[in-house]
């Protein structure tokens, strides 16, 4: 799972009001390499939560990003890159999605995020 | 990409093996549900593109996506990003490695649509071939809901053309739909699977739909 898929999935608990973003708990990182797409990440920027990819991103063992992220910065080919990478290039490949507010635990296995719930979660 | 070369990409790739009768999953053999399988995947991908640029450098995601078919043909001509969700494990497995088959990164989550909870409009593009509620009644209503939900650009989706009227309704009146628009009939030959089929072929007519999401509600997640 890339992070541009956790950037918009939230805990789907029942009840739950504040699952975005899903803590994410590593057992390994992949990274693959794709091309860069200038056009797509500046479309995307608009769109990303920066402060939940910074964080995820961080966790996954990549500490590029700013703290802060404006725009403007969309110019430079340096930001670009590490938006690029961090955004599609790093994948959980074995690990956890955990809910914020319940603690709940989604295994990772092979890439793909288990998100079923039990019976009592619906 | 034209539509021969596109069945042919998609005519390799593995399918089920053990369909599940529950989840409406139809399989193959070398002659049967080909149109089903490849055809009408193909055709619509490329309607998608061509006719409306809603795929190449778009995020995509599939909407039960089974073996993958529907999101791996988004992928091939040029998604930036595709999503395949399915509630079945083994069709992720086989859907995954039919994206490594095509040299193609697809990210995947196992979940129930019903209950999925993404961000409003993150997605560009929904493509599905939902269950027709053939054995769960509803189910491609709550497809059709959710995906005008995470859509901001398009849904397209294939449903019997039986309900047309009915899903054109409900899509405009509570989906939240702003257009819905049937951009072809198709054919094709549901083969005798399971023993409930009493026809030995059930000829099914389906709609391929395109709607557009109203992306005047308010955001919120």
């Amino acid at each position: 799972m890339r992070l541009l898929t956790h950037n918009m999935l939230s805990s789907n608990i029942k009840g739950v009001t504040n699952g975005f973003p899903l803590r994410i708990e590593v057992e390994k990182v992949v990274e693959k390499e794709v091309d860069l797409n200038m056009d797509f990440l500046r479309n995307m920027f608009a769109k990303i939560e920066w402060k939940a990819l910074v964080e995820a991103s961080r966790t996954m063992g990549y500490s590029e990003l700013p703290d802060d992220a404006e725009s403007s910065m969309l110019d430079s080919d340096e930001f670009l890159r590490k938006f690029h990478h961090a955004l599609l290039e790093l994948h959980l490949e074995e690990g956890a999605l955990v809910c914020p507010e319940t603690g709940r635990k989604f295994p990772v296995n092979k890439g793909i995020p288990n998100m079923l719930l039990h019976e009592d979660e619906v | 990409m034209k539509l021969k070369q596109l069945e042919g990409l998609l005519g390799s790739l593995q399918q089920f093996e053990t369909p599940k009768i529950e989840l409406e999953q139809y399989p193959t053999g070398p002659h049967i549900a080909s149109r089903l399988l490849y055809t009408i995947p193909s055709f619509s991908i490329i309607q998608a593109e061509n006719s409306f640029g809603d795929v190449s450098d778009k995020v995509v995601a599939d909407f039960g996506c089974g073996c993958g078919t529907l999101g791996l043909a988004a992928g091939l001509l040029g998604a930036e990003h595709v999503i395949g969700f399915d509630i079945d494990a083994e069709s992720i497995e086989i859907a995954s490695l039919n994206a490594d088959e095509l040299e193609l990164d697809m990210d995947f989550i196992q979940c129930d649509i019903r209950n999925l909870r993404l961000s409003d409009r993150a997605i560009d593009t929904v493509v599905m071939n939902p269950p027709f509620g053939t054995r769960k009644k509803g189910a491609d209503m709550d497809f059709l809901s959710m995906a005008l939900k995470v859509a901001s650009g398009a849904v397209y989706s294939l449903h019997k053309t039986t309900t047309r009227d009915h899903i054109k309704r409900t899509a405009l009146r509570e989906y939240n739909a702003s257009s819905a628009e049937v951009l072809s009939e198709l054919r094709f030959d549901v083969p005798q699977l399971y023993k409930f089929h009493k026809k030995k072929e059930v000829d099914v007519a389906v709609d391929l739909w395109r709607f557009v999401p109203n992306n005047n509600r308010p955001k919120h997640l």
